[in-house]
């Protein structure tokens, strides 16, 4: 079984738009949405929820106003400033590091466990999904993310599953980090803008940095030929598999307004190709025998 | 005033609005570039730096002859970064260290003292009387946070700021919009653009921030981020068109307002907006 994330750095260069179009010619597959922080792939691909987890994730302080005595040890010990002056914490502002809670002398800050966010188990008319929902301004995305890649390889192991298709979040940070560690490889969407070549440049070095083979597929190419080369010239350079380029089709924003992947719109185009063309690149080089996976 | 330039989903044109909303200005402002994963803004405003600085986090160092193997340092460890075992020194793993002063707080031996682990660089130029400053987080660095709160820090007192924040709705973006007045955040007319901007208007909630909207690419999508907007009374209050020549514009890294210089007095009408918003707002909260 194998495991291809799909990654961009730059936020909205069509990552996920892609990854529902190959999930739609792919078979014996899972799909796995590591973007908890702002998924959309369920927006596409319409998953039937059959389970649902919630997701808990280190703690958060409390302080019991009973017992707090105002001393002021707790407000000079919080790196976060999280304690506000009325002794009250600012959840936000808590980073969960239960400084205050183990040396509190009156023993008045509580420590719960804190809920930040849920995991689902569903189906979809690709197959099966796992995907989740962090609250929003939670933290521990990261862990969340690691917790949705192993139920997804989990369900692939005992399916017999061939692969696992995941969508990753933007950046560098820790949910890409969390987000490609032990893949087989990464595909990086990105498009032949000045930031796509900087961003592209820095999530590259970061799948070097983690010993990810890494992929690369500059989508509305046709958008400015220049910068496209450059990419192309890069990642020559730099030992990146050039996958195959997409040209600028409204198409893609359609199809996606109908909770459809571009090939459910129907029709075939230059774009409906290129992206045939660049799955079949993609198989080939993970290894996977095109007619079984790829129609 | 503090403008945090938001949007929940990546690649709507968070940049694109805050580098043209500070160069079209006829004053001095200041512009912090917080997404410091991948920073872009820099690439529009060719700022000449002047100022460069390596931002550390602390971590702990354990001095392993004063060190007993009590394992009070483990147990206050609530990332894990500490591990004490038997007939081994106690471990330290300095990537996962949130800096959160526990360990060398409690050992009762004295025996942790503060290394440092690298965040990444900041850095802090000028371009036509704007300030601007921006990080680089490094790569294989997990934590932007600590890094976007050093970029906050090198704001000057005096001046207007806007703040060009990272995508999503977790710790980066509440670390870049928390404490500023207000949020505006930019949004494309696609499911994905409306699913996401409803998880940032989310947040922007709890921080209880006033918001306003820019549409970008109207016209790609459908009309319903205009209903939600009406729905939830969020004031729309720029709708850029969707227009191919824009993005080629945008993938030069040249400037909508210098490319089309009929934008430059829609970016100064989006600015007196805000700053009526703000005064509004603040009115009402007397």
């Amino acid at each position: 079984m194998k495991e291809l994330v799909v990654i961009s750095g730059k936020g909205g260069t069509g990552k996920t738009s892609l990854l529902a179009a190959f999930a739609s010619m792919a078979s014996r597959m899972a799909l796995c949405d590591a973007d908890v922080d702002a998924a959309d792939l369920h927006l596409i691909v319409a998953p039937a929820v059959r389970e649902r987890h919630s997701f808990t994730s280190g703690h958060r302080a409390v302080i019991d106003p009973d017992r707090c005595t105002a001393c002021g040890i707790c407000v000079e010990l919080c790196q976060w400033r999280a304690i506000r002056a009325d002794f009250t914490i600012d959840p936000i502002a808590c980073e969960g590091c239960g400084v205050c809670h183990y040396l509190c002398p009156e023993g008045a800050v509580d420590f719960p466990e804190n809920r930040c966010g849920e995991w689902y188990l569903s189906d979809t008319r690709f197959g099966p999904m796992v995907h989740a929902r962090l609250g929003i301004a939670e933290e521990n995305s990261g862990k969340l993310v690691s917790l949705v890649r192993r139920e997804a390889r989990h369900l692939g192991e005992t399916g017999g599953l061939e692969l696992i298709l995941t969508d990753g979040p933007p950046g560098i940070g820790c949910p890409v980090i969390a987000a490609i560690g032990g893949a087989d490889a990464v595909l990086i969407v990105t498009e032949p803008t000045l930031s796509g070549i900087h961003d592209l440049q820095r999530v590259a070095g970061l799948a070097d940095h983690f010993k990810v083979p890494a992929m690369i597929s500059v989508n509305k190419h046709d958008l400015n030929p220049e910068m496209t080369t450059r990419i192309e010239t890069y990642a020559e350079t730099s030992g990146l598999v050039l996958a195959g380029n997409v040209p600028f089709d409204p198409q893609f924003t359609k199809a996606m307004v109908q909770g459809m992947t571009i090939f459910e719109q129907g029709g075939s185009s230059p774009a409906t190709e290129a992206v045939r063309e660049l799955w079949q690149r993609v198989c080939a080089k993970l290894g996977l025998t095109a007619p079984s996976v790829c129609e | 005033m503090i403008i945090s330039v938001a949007s929940g989903k990546g690649g709507t044109g968070k940049t694109m609005v805050a580098t043209n909303l500070a160069l079209a200005l006829d004053r001095k402002v200041q512009l912090l570039d917080c997404d410091v994963e991948e920073p872009n803004a820099h690439l529009f405003v060719q700022a000449a730096f002047d100022h460069r600085e390596t931002v550390t986090t602390p971590v702990p160092k354990i001095d392993q002859r004063r060190c007993t193997q009590c394992g009070e340092c483990e147990q206050i460890c609530q990332f894990k970064a500490i591990a004490v075992l038997p007939d081994t020194d106690a471990l330290t793993f300095p990537e996962l260290c949130h800096s959160c002063g526990g360990c060398w707080t409690v050992c009762p031996e004295n025996a942790i003292s503060l290394d440092q682990r690298e965040l990444g660089v900041i850095e802090t130029g000028h371009r036509n009387g704007i300030f601007f400053a921006h990080g680089r987080l490094r790569i294989g660095e997990a934590m932007a946070p600590p890094l976007i709160r050093a970029v906050r820090a090198t704001a000057l007192p005096d001046r207007p700021t806007i703040i060009d924040a990272p995508p999503g709705t977790s710790c980066p973006v509440i670390a870049a919009m928390k404490d500023t007045d207000v949020v505006l955040l930019v949004t494309e007319p696609t499911p994905f653009g409306l699913h996401d901007l409803q998880l940032a208007v989310g947040a922007v909630r709890i921080l209880d921030i006033p918001c306003a909207l820019v549409i970008n690419r109207q016209g790609a999508g459908d009309d319903r981020v205009l209903q939600y907007a009406l729905q939830e009374k969020i004031p729309v209050l720029m709708e850029i068109p969707f227009d191919r020549r824009f993005a080629e514009i945008y993938s030069r890294g040249e400037m909508l307002i210098e490319a089309m210089p009929v934008w430059a007095p829609r970016f100064r009408a989006l600015y007196r907006q805000i700053e009526t918003l703000v005064v509004y707002r603040k009115a009402a909260a007397r």
